[in-house]
């Protein structure tokens, strides 16, 4: 503030002073100047602990309820999120996890298997060539961030209406719940598990999904954000009990669709 | 009382705004605070241009509270900003308040004020350029809760997310509209702190 360009250092310092002093004795001035500090004072508030207390918490999480019913309601279970040619995959596709890039999960392919359980008839657990010998498709999608950034890429897998049909899953259940190797769950609503886009993926790209974006496989969904995405998939479980997960128990929307 | 068109009104009792107007107004005054530093708190989880804004003129503490705050705040700035604007039409107040509106009286108004020289003597009567902010604040506000709509459910609206673009233009879209909305409001506070009057009868009426 007080260092001034060499420019301004030529002007009479005295005679601005005194034309400030004019301007400022003018009431209008000065009330104007009054209120704005009033208005920069209100500004100080913001940093205040309203958001810690529990009715104002209670209140929001209803509303958040209350938007899961929104969204749920919105949901058109036929239409489908836009695909992309491959020219338009972001390369590198981002990493994104509630850890480190150093702390990525290494789940061991040969001793691998993927537990289903809950309201479903078939419970046997899955070993990774199983899942691989399921028919594949694959798409090329944009996946959007909670934090508001998106980047296009190509997963390819099992689709999971169809796992779910195979493993005889009573599709009347409200949730379908995951827990994975890296100690991330989630749980999604049953209408979004049969969408023809969500897909139990194997694949990133044409390659086996690598570990940094969920060896050796990943729940990909375009009609949600990537936290409702759960990686390094371990178990599966069809229930009407409402699961939670990582986030959500903090405060992230459940529904969490786009 | 009325005797004829265009007669001052100094003997009018009506108040200056309907309460259904001041009602409105304060609480899309609350849902725009509300929205804008929970907004704001939101950008700064990934932000597109070079900056960030200082964490301490946000709302939520975090981006997972901050989410909260605005989806919640979303509800209020709809339901009233509907409620405002099916009044104001339903009353015709929109049309006889904001028009006739040229771009010749905007211009004419605006030197008149920079000069100190437009008149405030009655609050009923808005100017060119008030009439110009006010309907440009309104489809700003349109436009924010649109971009809004796609930011929030691009798969759902696909109409509304091609006309704005696509999902990563939408997010510009937003920011820009909230950059107007906050510009507005820091020259329509400016211009209350300059005529205190006017507050006065947007809280009583009068």
């Amino acid at each position: 503030m007080i260092e001034k360009s060499p420019r301004l250092v030529a002007i009479d310092g005295g005679a601005v002073v005194k034309e400030a002093l004019r301007r400022i004795e003018q009431p209008s001035r000065r009330l104007f100047l009054q209120r704005s500090l009033t208005l920069g004072g209100l500004s100080l508030l913001t940093g205040c602990a309203i958001v810690d207390e529990d009715s104002v918490e209670n209140a929001l999480m209803k509303v958040s309820r209350f938007n899961d019913k929104v969204q749920g309601w919105l949901f058109d279970p036929k239409l489908l999120a836009p695909t992309y040619p491959e020219a338009m995959i972001t390369r590198p596709f981002p990493f994104n996890a509630y850890y480190g890039e150093d702390e990525i999960r290494e789940v061991d392919a040969h001793s691998y298997r993927l537990e289903v359980t809950g309201m479903v008839a078939d419970r046997h657990a899955w070993t990774l060539p199983e899942l691989r010998a399921l028919q594949q498709t694959d798409q090329v999608t944009r996946h959007i961030c909670v934090e508001g950034w998106s980047a296009i890429g190509k997963w390819g897998g099992v689709s999971f209406a169809s796992f779910l049909s195979r493993v005889g899953a009573d599709t009347s259940a409200k949730y379908v719940g995951f827990k994975c190797a890296d100690d991330y769950y989630t749980s999604i609503d049953m209408p979004t598990a049969l969408h023809p886009q969500t897909l139990l993926a194997l694949s990133y790209d044409g390659q086996p999904l690598p570990p940094r974006y969920g060896f050796p496989m990943k729940l990909r969904m375009p009609t949600k954000l990537g936290y409702k995405n759960p990686k390094h998939i371990q178990a599966i479980f069809v229930t009407n009990t409402y699961p939670g997960g990582y986030w959500e128990d903090q405060g992230y929307n459940w529904f969490g669709g786009s | 009382m009325i005797s004829d068109l265009g007669v001052s009104m100094t003997d009018d009792t009506r108040p200056v705004h309907p309460a259904w107007l001041r009602a409105t107004h304060w609480l899309n005054a609350l849902a725009v605070v509300i929205l804008a530093m929970s907004g704001w708190r939101i950008y700064n989880a990934a932000p597109f241009f070079d900056f960030t804004i200082p964490g301490a003129i946000t709302l939520g503490g975090w981006l997972g509270g901050a989410i909260q705050w605005h989806f919640a705040a979303m509800w209020l700035l709809a339901a009233n900003g509907l409620a405002y604007l099916l009044c104001n039409a339903g009353t015709g107040r929109l049309f006889s308040q904001f028009f006739p509106l040229s771009p010749r009286a905007i211009v004419a108004d605006l030197l008149a004020a920079l000069r100190g020289r437009l008149s405030h003597a009655d609050l009923r009567r808005y100017n060119a350029v008030q009439r110009a902010a006010y309907l440009f604040v309104m489809l700003d506000a349109v436009l924010l809760v649109l971009s809004g709509l796609v930011l929030w459910k691009s798969v759902q609206f696909p109409l509304l997310r091609e006309l704005l673009g696509g999902y990563e233009t939408a997010r510009r879209v937003h920011f820009l509209a909230m950059a107007a909305l906050v510009a507005f409001v820091m020259v329509h506070l400016a211009m209350v702190a300059l005529v205190p009057r006017t507050l006065l009868a947007m809280i009583r009426g009068r």
